[in-house]
């Protein structure tokens, strides 16, 4: 199978602390990966590092097999990568319409026309709203954003970045702090996610993560301790004893 | 059956619910158009803003110098509102397009191009290029980096506008600037009335264009930068690029400000760079209110009618005053002072 993504000997220090060590790892084209490691894993910094918000101390990333390391974050979005945030990074002035619009639009090259009304191209609306039906925002549309509840935050983390028609999507703990009752929606949006797109999901919660992926890899300080199919993650007794054992906490 | 497959049973979900060919609900997305033409629709209240400018051209013509002072001074806060209200990139040295708007339109004309517009176009253009040039200092940083950063880059153009007395006239001022009539028509008289009318036309049309720009996806991406850079960079947005053409344009639009009072006083002093500049716009700004456009305009009315009345029976203490206001404004919060007002408005209207 091709690689959609790839990591070599991927560092990261923090003052004395590594919070990636040396990772080389492979997401395959249209895979359905869990990333899981206990809390300060060095998990978030990981997608940082490749999207660009944190620039590695050394090694590369490549998308595609075209290396992305020094490449700005905007641009590996319009090279096909996307991502959400552990903690909800949106526009909270804005309504999921702008917000979702702002995505198709930037990707289309709109946001260099400084003249033309938004809004007034069918084919974005369109699409804005296609989303919206896909995570269930469409009541929501006009609504500002810091007046969502939490769950259709959540969605729209999600929706914004899906609207950027990625090629590799990286969720960070999408259902993060969503109470029981509210987790489905997230859940079904995840699990509904189109075959062609290769994600990659860290999550804590093992029950989201054993129903959605087909490969785990187990990442402890940093570093990459464990990688393998669902059922060998899930009877590895070395994973058991580092993070299962430390049972599903937040 | 994949264990994807089983969840997306369990709760009720193909797979694949929207999937390529699939086409939204017309209604929503008719729903969806509508809401995005209503946003930037003209407003009631704006259309009695701008009648009740174009009647105080015909009806105060015993005002028309401080009209025209304040007609400048909203839009040098207009040009602030672009890169503040708009992008979230605070500056306390806007005075810096300003005063180099207005000693370029000053140059131009006592050197001989006496056309008020060609000055203008003068001003714009060069700075648009300062902007430019500036941008990548200011734009990188910290909200206090940014701060220092454009005071500083003020200062020293204030103090180079000083030294450089043999083009600038230094202290002195820059005088001897003869203006020709508007457009090859409109004569500058005593009274200011062509001066207002000009400064006025000029506003109108560069709030034309700002009201335009601000609502394209340009404008929402500003808007986007502003709320949260972080995601905005996410969802693709280059953030510095799109900030280094705002303040591209918001320094021309400072220029022309400038430019607008050294044509219609004809008259530069060092004053236009100095710091109580920057000071005032960020004030006029906050008075009216941030991020709608209008807040300048109206801050500038204010501001101006504060002055002219607080100095009238305490001439000394117009600062003061001001410093009390600035802080009953921040403590209270705007939105419950005009609506406070607004509620006793209403209760008058209804007593009556
Ligand atoms: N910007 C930063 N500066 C300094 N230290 C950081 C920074 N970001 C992360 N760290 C540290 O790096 C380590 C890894 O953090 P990270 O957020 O990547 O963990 P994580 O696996 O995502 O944890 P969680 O499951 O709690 O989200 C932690 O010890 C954290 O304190
Ligand atoms: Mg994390």
């Amino acid at each position: 199978m091709a690689v959609a993504l790839e990591t070599r000997n991927l560092q990261r220090e923090f003052g004395a602390l590594r919070a990636t060590d040396n990772v080389s790892f492979r997401l395959e084209r249209g895979a359905r990966h869990a990333l899981i490691g206990p809390n300060g894993a060095g998990k978030t910094t990981f997608i940082n590092l490749l999207t660009g918000v944190l620039t590695p101390t050394a090694g590369s990333i490549y998308l595609d097999g075209v290396d992305i390391t020094r490449t700005k974050r905007e641009q590996r979005v319009h090279k096909g990568l996307a991502r959400t945030f552990q903690i909800n990074q949106l526009f909270a002035a804005l309504t999921p319409l702008e917000t979702i619009g702002l995505a198709v639009s930037e990707r289309m090259g709109g946001g260099r026309d400084w003249w033309r009304p938004t809004g007034s191209k069918r084919e974005i609306v369109d699409e804005v709203v296609e989303i919206a039906e896909r995570f269930h925002l469409v009541d929501e549309l006009e609504l500002k954003t810091s007046t969502l509840a939490y769950g259709k935050q959540r969605l729209l983390e999600i929706a914004v970045a899906f609207a950027c028609r990625p090629r590799v999507l990286l969720l960070d703990e999408p259902a993060a702090g969503v109470p029981e009752g509210d987790r489905h929606e997230i859940l079904a949006a995840v699990a509904s996610l189109p075959r062609d797109v290769s994600v990659l999901l860290i999550e804590h919660d093992m029950d989201l993560v054993f129903s959605f992926a087909e490969r785990i890899s187990v990442l402890v300080n940093g570093a990459l301790f464990k990688e393998g199919s669902v059922d060998e993650i899930a009877a590895d007794p070395e994973v058991k004893a580092v993070y299962l054992g430390e049972g599903d906490d937040d | 059956m994949t264990a994807t497959e089983e969840t997306a049973m369990t709760i009720g979900l193909a797979a694949e619910p929207a999937s390529a060919g699939h086409h939204p609900a017309p209604a929503t997305a008719a729903r969806v158009v509508a809401a995005l033409k209503r946003r930037r629709r003209w407003r009631p209240l704006e259309a009695v803003f701008w009648a009740a400018t174009l009647a105080s051209v015909l009806l105060l013509p015993s005002k028309h110098l401080i009209l025209n002072e304040i007609a400048i001074l909203g839009l040098f806060a207009l040009s602030l509102d672009l890169i503040l209200g708009f992008a979230g990139v605070i500056s306390l040295g806007h005075a810096a397009f300003f005063g180099v708007g207005a000693y370029c339109a000053g140059l131009v004309a006592t050197h001989g191009i006496t056309e008020p517009l060609a000055g203008l176009a003068a001003a714009a253009a060069l700075t648009a290029l300062l902007g430019w040039a500036t941008s990548y200092l200011v734009l990188r940083g910290t909200d206090l980096t940014r701060l220092m950063v454009t005071m500083g880059i003020a200062l020293i153009l204030g103090e180079l506008a000083n030294q450089m007395a043999w083009l600038t006239g230094g202290a002195d001022g820059l005088q001897g600037i003869m203006m020709g009539p508007v457009a090859g028509w409109f004569e500058f008289d005593l009274f200011g009335t062509t001066a207002y009318a000009y400064s006025l036309s000029v506003l109108f049309v560069l709030f034309l264009a700002a009201r335009r720009i601000t609502n394209s996806p340009f404008g929402l991406s500003l808007l986007s930068i502003r709320d949260n850079p972080l995601r905005a960079a996410a969802v693709g947005v280059p953030v510095n690029g799109r900030l280094v053409q705002v303040y591209t344009l918001a320094a021309a639009y400072a220029g022309v400000a400038g430019a607008l009072l050294a044509q219609t006083t004809q008259f530069v002093s060092v004053d236009v760079l100095e710091f109580h500049r920057s000071a005032d716009v960020m004030l006029i700004l906050i008075i009216g209110g941030t991020g709608y456009l209008y807040g300048g305009l109206v801050g500038a009315v204010l501001f101006k009618l504060l002055q002219d009345m607080l100095a009238g029976f305490t001439p000394q203490y117009w600062h003061f005053w001001i410093g009390i206001f600035l802080i009953a404004l921040v403590l209270v919060g705007r939105e419950r002072m005009v609506g406070g007002v607004a509620a006793a408005v209403r209760r008058l209207a209804r007593r009556t």
